[in-house]
């Protein structure tokens, strides 16, 4: 049988895979539905891509901003000022450039970013280099509200873990002249900052009652004024009768979105210790161990 | 597409290999480099601030 096979004429060259003339029915369709499934594939991968953008390329860039702003300010520091006599903190700090150093205890030992000084309401490029300062808020340890806006993921992704304070944790910020400890609002300490408020001393007598994290509707600024509202916590009449030194933090709520924000209240705890050659005083030092890092 | 851009490359197998490679390291920094930092200040993401009032 094998000799018939052999005298038998080869077989018709199949037809070109990529004529599409001549095509049946169904490989239209095969042929559509393939076109469909690789866009979709490729449109998934394009968004995978975005992520990793955006939790790992902008942190190399922002890393970058920050490390430029943190020496700029160091050396400023330690320039030796005579015209710069102690307290009278300089309150034209430019755009963009440190204005102080913030340290979060219980963030670990190597949390530390330097604070740039932004717009009314600070801007991309403000906040890629660091957390930014509302520019028209109060300056670290003026008796008002120091507001300071950070990323949460991405950009350097400095108020990441602002959700993992609890009531009564240390917030520090050190400026040329002062180290200044806030502490989370909420009693008593220990608290989910959400849960527990604290009575905040306004001028002329009275207080309103803050909790020390809310979250809130994007276009709730009132969080800004010198004695801030939190929203379903009585009114705007103090707004401008604060007693002491407030710090607020803002950012994105919940990761990744524009659709709230998560604010974090703190209060001057104690006399700001004098900053003698940029070393973190002891009594700074040990807010540390308190909460064991 | 994929297809189409397979069979149109030149050369042997390895040859292709390092083409296709080298078109997606090429796409993937023109998206990261390029057109995400581009997109990104559009997108209703990532926004820390609250307004003056």
């Amino acid at each position: 049988m094998t000799q018939t096979t052999e005298v038998a004429a080869p077989p018709p060259p199949p037809e070109p895979r990529h004529r599409r003339a001549g095509m049946s029915t169904g490989d239209k369709v095969r042929f559509v539905l393939r076109g469909f499934g690789q866009t979709l594939i490729t449109l998934g991968l394009v968004v995978l891509l975005f992520v990793v953008y955006e939790v790992w390329i902008t942190n190399i860039y922002a890393a970058r901003e920050q490390k430029k702003v943190t020496k700029a300010l160091i050396k400023e520091w330690q320039k030796e000022n005579e015209l710069a006599l102690p307290g009278s903190a300089d309150p034209t700090v430019p755009l963009g450039t440190g204005l102080g150093i913030l340290y979060i205890p219980r963030l670990g030992r190597d949390y530390h970013f330097t604070i740039v000084q932004g717009s009314a309401v600070p801007d991309d490029s403000q906040l890629e280099k660091g957390p930014a300062h509302y520019k028209d808020t109060q300056l670290p340890g003026q008796v008002g509200n120091f507001a300071v806006a950070g990323h949460r993921v991405g950009k350097g992704e400095p108020f990441l873990n602002i959700d993992k304070l609890r009531s009564g944790d240390a917030v520090i910020v050190e400026t040329r002249t002062y180290w200044y400890v806030y502490k989370v609002l909420g009693d008593p300490a220990g608290q989910n900052p959400q849960k527990a408020h604290s009575d905040v001393p306004i001028a002329g007598g009275g207080t309103v009652s803050l909790p020390g994290r809310v979250i809130i509707d994007p276009s709730q600024g009132q969080v800004l004024d010198p004695v801030p509202t939190a929203p379903g916590q009585g009114t705007d009449n103090s707004a401008d009768k604060p007693a002491v030194p407030l710090m607020t933090m803002t950012t994105c709520h919940p990761k990744f979105t524009a659709s709230h924000r998560m604010i974090v209240f703190a209060r001057l705890a104690g006399a700001p210790v004098k900053n003698l050659n940029l070393t973190m005083p002891q009594s700074v030092l040990s807010l540390y161990d308190e909460v064991g890092t | 597409m994929y297809v189409w851009i397979w069979r149109h490359l030149p050369g042997p197998l390895a040859v292709k290999l390092g083409q296709v490679l080298l078109l997606v390291a090429l796409v993937s920094a023109l998206l990261l480099f390029v057109i995400f930092p581009w997109i990104e200040p559009h997108l209703p993401i990532n926004k820390v601030t609250v307004p003056k009032k």
